[in-house]
């Protein structure tokens, strides 16, 4: 395996990672807040069908991932009315609106387009196009740093800079600012931030509005970043991905980077190499595609250590009367 | 309670001859959908046209699930459909324990292999049809590197690939073949992001015509090429429009006569198997306003040539299903 290639692998790490990334910060936020969001997937979906819908009506991306993330904001209001206004299951109200966003996506697009539950394919002005950043030709001689900055820095999509440069940001406003400190300690003693005179509710709902406008990037870019269209089911379990990913990362914004490219990493490297030789016993595929998910296993029950989770998740908070 | 069940049966028998005037024939779906624009999509289009000729009806469904298979298969059956035709290999097992159940129901599988006194299996050559968009891939690539992203991992699939590799390599014999398969659950057939990644893999290995055996994942293959710039080659219905002047050409599997010919037979529809290759143009490649200018007259001949040796068996291409192993390719 030679430098090239080991670059254009983590080249495409970085883009399958990039939706992982985002819903992954979206679940960081809502559950840091005291809110487990299950419902990820579903607002990926539904972000994903709206911001391609869009596009293909207007012509425009930037109108689409606009659509894409009111999709996903309301689907996470949805969530936040049930799990912080009405004191339900965050669980349940999760799942539910995870098959509420399966059935009304494809119901949606093939109301608009009668395709099936597929949008017309999109080109041009209709997607995020990559991007290459400047200076990539001059530099292109450079041994060693040359490749690297053309195969692996350039030529992303925009969405991809956007979703790394929200971990620094997430890090800075979860730790760094007065609005962070008061979200964490929502999720852990919701008693406490009350009792200092701040609205848990308010606060909570921020996380989900946060968390909704996460994910619905996350949407958009895999229905007009990575993808040319929206397709049914196209979010192929990423939110549940992104969910253990969140678990692996023991709900920090720098671990959630390591963790989301770690698979996104696992997963290039099976679309590459399908099958490895090793001096006459060759791997077969099905154990290179199946290898994400077993190493998912191992990591998850044997290295992470023990995660534990913001203490007030799951429980609605009431306030004493 | 004798008088009861002499009403019962002649209600039931009712029910029977009145479904049996009407015997519409059915159609069912496999899981990537009626719209993938390749094999689904072909038979789609093969139902429509019986029924605009014919002016007839016919049922339809688009299964969601493995589950629905058989219960697909017996809705149909019990609603009086006949014949009822299904699409893909995976409808196999369902039919095969669903036909002696029905013994006047007729149903076809595409692809699929049932032994039933009221079953017809239709296969295709597809080996042969890939064979002919190797060739033409082989004499246009470039950086003598091609690819090949199949659906699900199955012999069928592979059976595209070798028959691929088999063409690429008669005309170009040092060129390299990369193959590679989206996964191993019919989700696999619907997973257009997967497909572009994987087309990207391939291309970083040097590919610079990739064809897609893949239903819907397909799309994205094509998409990917497209954006990069390079050819590739779509499958089963003629896709050659989706990305003009990047899609090389389209392996053509004629789903859409054969179900055509189906329905028209209706409840006549032979039984056993029937086998559609090159001769009978059941398979083929696609060549329109879209592709013209890609594929020079010289290898329209040499493929013609190839054409005609194989529909005469001078020329026999190996067929992955008969031994489960292909002589040019490695998986």
């Amino acid at each position: 395996m030679d430098y090239i290639s080991i670059l254009q692998i983590f080249d495409s790490a970085v883009r399958l990672a990039t939706p992982l990334l985002l819903a992954c910060l979206a679940g960081l936020f809502s559950e840091r807040a005291g809110i487990f969001d299950i419902g990820l997937e579903g607002k990926i979906l539904v972000s994903a069908m709206f911001a391609a819908s869009v596009a293909t009506f207007t012509g425009s991306v930037w109108l689409g991932m606009l659509a894409g993330l009111m999709g996903s904001l309301v689907f996470s209001a949805m969530h936040g009315l049930a799990s912080i206004t009405f004191r339900g299951n965050q669980l349940i109200s999760g799942v539910a609106l995870n098959f509420l966003a399966s059935g009304i996506t494809v119901l949606i697009a093939e109301a608009w387009f009668g395709l099936g539950g597929r949008t017309p394919g999109l080109s041009g002005a209709e997607r995020f196009l990559p991007i290459e950043l400047p200076f990539v030709e001059s530099f292109s001689g450079v041994p060693v740093l040359g490749p690297l900055y053309k195969e692996l820095i350039s030529g992303h999509t925009l969405l991809v800079y956007v979703a790394l440069l929200m971990v620094p940001v997430s890090w800075f406003v979860l730790y760094r600012t007065r609005f962070g400190l008061r979200l964490r300690a929502v999720g852990e003693n919701p008693a406490a931030v009350d009792t200092a005179g701040i609205s848990v509710v308010r606060l909570r709902y921020a996380s989900m509005v946060i968390a909704g406008i996460l994910c619905g990037l996350a949407g958009v870019y895999l229905s007009t970043g990575l993808g040319a269209g929206f397709g049914k089911e196209m979010s192929a379990g990423r939110g549940y991905i992104a969910l253990a990913a969140l678990i692996f990362a023991k709900w920090r914004p720098w671990y959630a980077l390591g963790a989301t490219m770690l698979f996104g990493l696992l997963e290039a490297v099976a679309n590459r190499y399908q099958n490895i030789d090793l001096g006459g016993f060759i791997v077969p595929v099905q154990f290179m595609q199946a290898l994400p998910y077993i190493l998912t296993v191992i990591i998850l029950a044997g290295f992470v250590g023990k995660a534990i989770p913001p203490r007030a998740g799951g429980q609605p908070y009431v306030k004493e009367r | 309670m004798t008088l009861m069940q002499k009403f019962l049966g002649a209600a039931a028998a009712l029910a029977l001859s009145a479904g049996a005037a009407l015997a519409d024939p059915a159609i069912i779906f496999d899981m990537g959908g009626k719209f993938d624009k390749s094999f689904n999509e072909g038979a789609f289009n093969g139902a429509q046209r019986w029924a605009e000729e014919s002016g007839g009806n016919f049922l339809e469904i688009e299964i969601q699930s493995e589950a629905q298979r058989e219960q697909a298969l017996r809705r149909f059956a019990e609603a009086g459909a006949n014949p009822i035709i299904t699409t893909g290999f995976a409808f196999s097992s369902a039919i095969d324990q669903v036909a002696p159940d029905y013994p006047d129901t007729k149903f076809a599988t595409i692809d699929g292999w049932v032994e039933q006194p009221n079953v017809l299996s239709v296969g295709f050559a597809e080996h042969e049809g890939s064979y002919l968009v190797g060739m033409i891939a082989g004499m246009k690539t470039e950086s003598g590197t091609v690819g090949f992203v199949g659906g699900m991992d199955i012999p069928l699939i592979r059976k595209f690939a070798c028959g691929y590799a088999q063409g690429v390599n008669a005309v170009n014999p040092d060129a390299k073949v990369i193959a590679n398969m989206t996964g191993t659950t019919p989700a696999a057939w619907n997973d257009p992001v997967k497909g572009g990644e994987l087309a990207k893999a391939q291309m970083a290995q040097g590919a610079d015509i990739i064809y897609a055996a893949a239903g819907s994942t397909g799309l994205g293959v094509l998409q990917a090429a497209a954006d990069a710039g390079i050819y590739s080659i779509g499958v089963d219905s003629n896709q050659n429009y989706l990305h003009p002047g990047s899609v090389l050409t389209s392996m053509l599997k004629r789903v859409d006569v054969a179900v055509y010919e189906l329905m028209k037979a209706g409840e006549d529809m032979p039984t056993g198997f029937m086998g559609l290759s090159l001769k009978d143009d059941g398979v083929g490649y696609a060549l329109d306003e879209y592709n013209k200018d890609l594929i020079s007259q010289e290898m329209i001949d040499a493929v013609e040539a190839a054409k005609a040796r194989i529909i005469s068996g001078e020329l026999e291409v190996h067929d992955y299903t008969t031994d489960d192993s292909c002589p040019v390719l490695n998986f």
